[in-house]
């Protein structure tokens, strides 16, 4: 299967969606063209504001600014959006439940910069805060549609951003919804929920397993926070061996604990196994090297199926999807970490 | 002076014996307070609720209202302190208190100044009630919630660049305790106003060199405070927070960049025999039925 790769999907888009809201305001540090706005900033110069290399002070600021009757949007790379800053985005904007939008670029392992620039446990942390809102993207589609759904909220939203060169997995007129999944296939023998990156990389190996025999139930979950949708608890319930999560986190807090507690709230008696970084940093390295290292690629998703179902399927690891890789110094991400 | 402005400086100073009566009494009924703080910023205080803030009137005093909730989506209801304030205006200032841990003192001030019940203080830390301890965005004066210390000057840095943005008149004034200036972001906060030229924003700070753990030179040194002050920016005026006039004088001074007055004050200031709990003034409880009564006493010569 080959997508539409896009090329910058958010940088003129969101210019163009800015247009006529002259409450939209974006607030940087020092990640402008890394997060593509550095052409919002020359186009809007009067709604943009640096904020230097100061994530604390930003939040503050946002803050007033959203109190005041402005909205935010606030870019930088996921990390430095919830770990330095955390009591200041808790007590300056979640508590007063502000308008403000984190848009948080290079989540998970997406970065080689490692450690200091991996968010792996973003998810965890603010689907944990009251009056949040949590998001992720999963393709070109939804890096553009998720302003709208953001835009509506009627409080802080957090968004898991894409950059650089993404594909278009979903149809450009099918939005991005909030709290409702997007239904890949429906089968009953395994129910397969994805978010984020992992849902391309879980398409990987989807027909293969298809091939084999194996019905699948698959989700795209695009909102982590609310996470209340029916579509989810029905495909949970239709699974006979087993449900498998997918996400590009630690499977502490983010998507494979949202699903455990509504598997556990309704009663669904099968076995759960959650794909993810398992209680663990990772390093800088490529994302593929990182994928395969621990043990967050289709192969491994295939794998977890033949546990599921309690035998061997005997795909070869070549017969997988060829999968997507980004050169580190495409042009379409030119900016630096 | 002017007769006009002789009668500013009398009424403040009516004021800041009020706020210290009301604090103690409030002290001695409940055995604690925030005592020091009264002492140290109650001509800061009255300065800027009888002096300085151009506020528009709220009639008549306001009744605490019950705590209704926190704020969270999709609720109808919003609490704000600022409804003590006023309405608010382009052309009226706005006060962002930022250490809550004052907020028995606030209360005060908004009583002596008409904008508060008198009884308001009946609420103070009781189940239920808006009049809290640790003042929060619901709690009368009070806007934002800055318990958390050093997050008040951001938020103001907002409010005041959003102002800038519409070209409103008012000024947006914050007060700061000299503690929070021992916060990284307070400086980050400082850096940013002056780099985007809030020179509508306004800090007025009372510099009584004390906090939780005692003096601040034995805790954590933050002089020499102008010059780290200025070095980003900003003007300063020094004054002895207890000189209202040399308060009013700072006030009045128009900058082209963000302007602070940094008041050196007195934790002692009108209450003299609070000097023996040095060099811990933070919180005042009294330890035996003997001290109380001579607060009693202290309490008695000063409403004389």
């Amino acid at each position: 299967m080959s997508y539409e790769i896009v090329a910058r999907p958010h940088q003129q888009n969101f210019i163009d969606w800015a247009k006529d809201k002259p409450e939209v305001l974006v607030l940087s540090a020092d990640l402008t063209n890394s997060c593509e706005v550095g052409k919002w900033r020359d186009t809007y110069p009067e709604r943009f504001f640096s904020m230097g290399m100061a994530e604390q002070n930003m939040m503050g600021m946002a803050a007033g600014l959203a109190r005041e009757g402005f909205e935010p949007w606030l870019h930088t790379f996921s990390v430095f959006l919830y770990r330095r800053p955390l009591d200041q985005l808790q007590m300056s904007i979640a508590y007063p439940a502000l308008k403000v939008r984190l848009v948080g670029f290079l989540p998970g392992i997406m970065t080689p910069g490692g450690v200091t620039h991996q968010a792996i446990e973003d998810i965890a942390i603010l689907r944990s805060i009251p009056n949040m809102t949590v998001l992720e993207v999963g393709d070109a589609t939804e890096a553009q549609s998720v302003l709208d759904v953001a835009h509506a909220v009627e409080g802080p939203v957090y968004i898991r951003m894409l950059r650089g060169e993404v594909s278009r997995i979903f149809p450009a007129d099918e939005p991005f919804v909030l709290n409702k999944a997007r239904i890949l296939s429906v089968g009953t023998d395994i129910t397969l929920i994805t978010s984020g990156m992992a849902t391309e990389e879980a398409l990987r190996a989807i027909p293969l397993l298809q091939e084999r025999g194996i019905s699948i139930s698959h989700l795209h979950v695009s909102t982590l926070k609310p996470f209340t949708d029916p579509q989810v608890v029905a495909a949970l319930k239709s699974a006979k061996h087993g449900v498998i999560t997918m996400e590009n986190h630690s499977i502490i807090g983010g998507l494979g604990s949202a699903v455990a507690e509504v598997m556990a709230e309704n009663a669904v008696g099968v076995p759960l196994q959650r794909i993810g970084l398992n209680d663990t940093y990772a390093h800088g390295a490529s994302q593929k090297y990182l994928m395969a290292e621990y043990e967050m690629d289709a192969a491994t998703l295939v794998k977890r199926v033949e546990k599921a179902i309690g035998r061997q399927l005997n795909i070869d690891e070549s017969e997988l999807q060829e999968q997507r890789s980004v050169s580190v110094h495409s042009s379409a991400k030119v900016e630096a970490l | 002076m002017s007769e006009n402005s002789t009668n500013v400086v009398k009424e403040i100073e009516r004021v800041a014996t009020g706020i210290r009566l009301r604090v103690l009494a409030h002290t001695l009924s409940n055995n604690g307070g925030y005592m020091s703080q009264a002492c140290s910023s109650a001509e800061l205080l009255a300065s800027l609720y009888a002096g300085i803030l151009n506020f528009s009137p709220t009639g008549q005093p306001i009744d605490p209202p019950s705590f209704l909730g926190v704020p969270s989506i999709g609720t109808d209801f919003y609490q704000t302190g600022a409804q003590f304030h006023g309405e608010k205006g382009a052309e009226y200032d706005r006060l962002i208190s930022s250490p809550a841990h004052y907020a028995l003192v606030i209360y005060a001030a908004l009583i002596e100044t008409g904008r508060l019940r008198e009884d308001g203080l009946e609420h103070f830390n009781r189940d239920g009630s808006t009049v809290e301890m640790i003042g929060a965005e619901h709690s009368p004066g009070f806007e934002t919630t800055t318990g958390s210390l050093a997050q008040a000057l951001s938020q103001a840095g907002g409010i005041a660049l959003a102002r800038k943005i519409r070209k409103e008149k008012g000024r947006t004034w914050v007060f700061m305790s000299d503690g929070e200036f021992q916060e990284g972001q307070t400086y980050e906060a400082l850096q940013a106003a002056a780099f985007h030229g809030l020179s509508n924003l306004r800090v007025i700070v009372d510099v009584n060199k004390a906090q939780c753990d005692g003096p601040m030179d034995s805790v954590m040194s933050i002089e020499p405070l102008s010059q780290r002050i200025e070095a980003f920016g900003w003007e300063v005026s020094v004054v002895d927070g207890h000189d209202i006039p040399a308060l009013l004088s700072a006030a009045s001074r128009t900058t082209s960049t963000p302007h602070m007055i940094l008041c050196y004050t007195d934790p002692v200031r009108g209450l003299p025999i609070l000097a023996e709990r040095a060099p811990v003034l933070h919180y005042l409880r009294f330890t035996s039925t003997e001290e109380h009564d001579r607060y009693e006493k202290a309490y008695q010569e000063m409403v004389k």
